[in-house]
């Protein structure tokens, strides 16, 4: 660093804040990302503080969770063991995330690719078993968007809204790495200025999602 | 890793201009263009509002007389001037307008940082306007539920407009979200990461921190109203029940069970009370400028303006529920937000005594932009003078739902904004089109406007004492209300449809002006920021010619004792100015 001065945290962000060009010393994708992932933020807050209300509204019966979402193996039905594996899935993923921006700034392309590649690979293994579960609800149990036989009908009113909202974000996020994984492989980023900041770009928007989940899954699962 | 801003290595690009007329002037990717696209289009929608208010006006003043307006019409109207005039008319020419033409102009940048989604964004907000305008064409017409759009009643049969209308609002409520986020991340980002050389953000004029701040509090605040519509559109679409309790239409038990009509009214006021301030804070921001400009001065107590500026965005997310003492929600709730109410009015305040102050002792020019700035001092402090009774719960209770209310927010965020959008226009129309307007004309639609305004919400406020109620289609006899309501009633009307007629002198006014204006040469106001300093006049595409400007000084130096002119561009060099200008020489 140049201003040697400014060593504590606080005198740097004031430097920043009162500094002339730019505020944040990162390229604009990477700011545009960060507002961009604040304001979905919101998005994802507003819609699970309206499920925690429609939920302490509802005047019938709430499913109990280690029972609704348990899998039978042999007769004996464990709870919640399809959503722990989509959960270690989706935990997993943001670390072949990591390890691709790493190889992304490394310059060693191909790792970079096959990490990125491995990364939407889990994101699509994470959808496919989501709709395993939806298929299970709506076939097996007859839960619908609209009514829930074991109560409450806004029990799959919030569920497919929000597990499905997120599953958008996923199913766009796998889209999205695959064209960056691309241009990654095709030395694209090697040929403009755009370095392999897009890979941490790209990688922002990955964990995010993957953090949301970690909501999604606490308040829909565990409560 | 450091990264080099855009500033610095601006001679290293190359700049492609467009070419075609396809490229210049429809599908165009230069902020100014597009930005006299999102400001022509929000003008179009806000006429057609203006139309549907006066009609409304017919019917309450002369009523029983206007057989084609029905009491359906009627709420079909309310809502959609409503709508329309907060979001699609204010929001949009504010952010999308001003936001767009002033942000790369003030900050000294050639473009958006990202001017093909900026293109995106005025092309999906288009199709929002549109689909929003469909919905007159459909059967059953436009929803009628009021803009708050309040469920059950929105989505039940016996509301007009329940079929389509009320999906074609929320849709196009979602396009518009979707619109305003791709050009807000734009607006944000550009204003944050690509200033030019000098300019520091506490050498930013006011009005980029006011549309700054406002499109912030957009970005945050927006996702309630989309989270809203994607559940009340599953509501009336899918049958869910998250805003629908237990409830009998029309003589039969629907379907709906065990929602809560109270969670709608609070997303939709995180959203609504916030977008007050998404509206009000570029007009502060723009005010100040008008008024600095104009009165030859600098603006009084600029970084206690900054400060107020973010001080409102923030106290905004925490004020929504004074919307909401009269839903039944939690008694308990009314004493958190009437203080929080409260609390907001003092940075408000600190702003209107620093309008004040700006102008004391100014070399104050009564141009056009000068007129209708200080006319936006009138009726904002009007309007916020009675925001304070009705931020009080006790106070709000019998007037809550008056005419007394529909006086408050017309003064505040109809009155006041639109003031400062024609201040805004009349301030910048040479820069946009290199011509000068009529000045004659401009002075009689400021007055004939500001007087006009007065003689229509001035009444309401004592028919709102009366207890006459808001969103009535007709007042019939009623025992509390004397002769002179009705009298008031018609009067009202009169000078509603004056004040909109007289909105033809300014459309004729920019309209001729454009060929006949005169030239009005690079900058007729002699102000100092850096919009004025562009080589060509109007500025042409990458706005600064082969050298991007570098900033010496803040955007107030007016009258700086010592120099041989009474302002002091922003891009003039420190050492060609005398000492005494305190904020120019700090770097």
């Amino acid at each position: 660093m140049s201003e040697a001065v400014l060593t504590d945290t606080g005198n740097e962000v004031v430097a920043d804040f009162s500094a002339d060009k730019q505020t944040f010393q990162v390229p604009w994708g990477k700011a545009m990302m960060w507002f961009f992932l604040l304001s979905d933020t919101f998005i994802f807050g507003c819609f699970l503080t309206s499920y925690m209300t429609v939920r302490m509204s509802a005047r019938d019966a709430w499913p109990v969770p280690s029972e609704v979402f348990a899998l039978s193996f042999g007769g004996e039905p464990i709870p919640l063991i399809l959503i722990a594996i989509m959960t270690f899935i989706l935990i997993s993923s943001s670390g072949t995330m990591a390890m691709a921006v790493n190889m992304g700034y490394r310059g060693e392309r191909n790792k970079a690719f096959w990490l990125m590649l491995a990364t939407a690979g889990f994101g699509a293994m994470f959808v496919s078993m989501q709709a395993f579960e939806w298929t299970k609800l709506i076939v097996d149990d007859g839960v619908r968007l609209w009514s829930n036989p074991m109560g409450a009908s806004q029990f799959g009113s919030t569920f497919f809204m929000i597990t499905g909202f997120h599953g958008l974000h996923v199913s766009v996020g796998v889209i999205y790495l695959i064209v960056v994984a691309r241009r990654v492989r095709s030395g694209f980023y090697d040929r403009t200025r755009g370095n392999y900041e897009m890979v941490e770009i790209a990688g922002l928007y990955w964990h995010f999602v993957d953090l949301v989940w970690v909501f999604i899954f606490a308040f829909f699962y565990l409560w | 890793m450091a990264y080099v801003a855009i500033a610095d290595r601006d001679h290293e690009i190359e700049h492609h201009d467009p070419t075609t007329f396809i490229t210049k002037y429809v599908w165009s990717q230069d902020h100014k263009v597009i930005a006299i696209q999102y400001g022509v289009t929000a003008m179009f929608v806000g006429l057609i509002a203006l139309c549907l208010s006066a009609m409304m006006r017919l019917q309450l003043g002369f009523p029983n007389s206007f057989s084609f307006i029905t009491p359906a019409d009627y709420y079909q109207f309310i809502t959609m001037h409503g709508m329309i005039m907060v979001i699609f008319l204010l929001t949009a020419l504010f952010l999308g307008g001003f936001g767009n033409y002033l942000i790369p102009l003030m900050i000294g940048s050639r473009d958006m940082v990202f001017p093909y989604m900026n293109m995106l964004s005025f092309w999906v907000y288009l199709v929002s306007v549109i689909v929003l305008l469909a919905s007159f064409f459909v059967p059953g017409g436009p929803t009628g539920a009021g803009w708050t759009l309040y469920p059950p009643q929105a989505i039940l049969p016996g509301t007009p407009g329940t079929d389509w209308g009320i999906i074609l609002m929320l849709v196009s409520l979602a396009l518009f979200i979707v619109a305003f986020t791709m050009g807000g991340l734009n607006y944000v980002t550009t204003i944050l990461q690509a200033r030019t050389r000098g300019m520091t953000l506490m050498r930013m004029p006011l009005s980029l921190w006011g549309i700054f701040m406002a499109t912030i509090l957009g970005l945050l605040a927006f996702p309630a109203l989309f989270v809203s519509a994607v559940m009340m559109t599953l509501d009336k679409v899918a049958g869910t029940s998250f805003f629908m309790p237990a409830i009998m239409s029309m003589g039969e038990n629907l379907s709906h069970e065990g929602g809560s009509p109270i969670l709608f009214q609070h997303l939709f006021w995180f959203f609504g009370h916030p977008e007050v301030y998404i509206v009000a804070l570029p007009a502060f921001g723009l005010v100040s400028d008008l008024l600095s400009t104009h009165a030859r001065k600098n603006i009084f107590g600029y970084r206690m303006m900054v400060w107020a500026i973010i001080a409102i965005g923030g106290l905004s997310f925490i004020v929504w529920a004074h919307h909401m003492y009269v839903s039944g929600m939690n008694p308990y709730f009314g004493f958190f937000f009437a203080t929080t109410t409260l609390i907001i009015a003092v940075p408000t305040a600190i702003k209107v005594y620093n309008w004040v102050l700006t102008l004391w002792q100014g070399n104050i020019r009564l141009t056009v932009p000068m007129l209708f700035a200080i006319g936006f001092i009138f009726t904002f402090t009007h309007g916020g003078l009675t925001g304070i009774f009705l931020g009080n719960v006790v106070v709000d209770l019998p007037l809550s739902d008056t005419y007394f209310v529909v006086a408050h927010f017309h003064m505040v965020m109809g009155v006041s904004p639109i003031m400062v959008v024609f201040g805004s226009i009349y301030h910048w129309y040479p820069k946009i089109t290199g011509r000068m307007f009529n000045e004659t004309l401009g002075k009689w639609h400021f007055w004939l406007t500001f007087l006009g305004t007065y003689a229509i919400y001035l009444p309401m406020h004592y028919l709102g004492f009366l207890g006459v109620p808001r969103r009535y289609f007709a007042m019939g006899d009623t025992e509390f209300m004397p002769e002179s309501a009705f009298v008031l009633n018609q009067g009202i009307t009169i000078s509603a449809l004056f004040v909109g007629l007289v909105q033809l002198l300014f459309l004729y006014n920019i309209i001729v002006s454009l060929k006949k204006g005169k030239p009005a040469g690079p900058n007729p106001w002699n102000a100092t920021t850096l919009e004025w300093q562009t080589p060509d006049t109007p500025p042409k595409h990458g706005n600064w010619g082969d050298e991007l400007p570098v900033v010496h000084r803040w955007a107030y130096d007016y009258s700086v004792p010592g120099y041989h002119d009474d302002f002091i561009p922003q891009n003039v060099p420190a050492d060609a100015t005398p000492a005494t200008s305190e904020h120019g020489s700090d770097t």
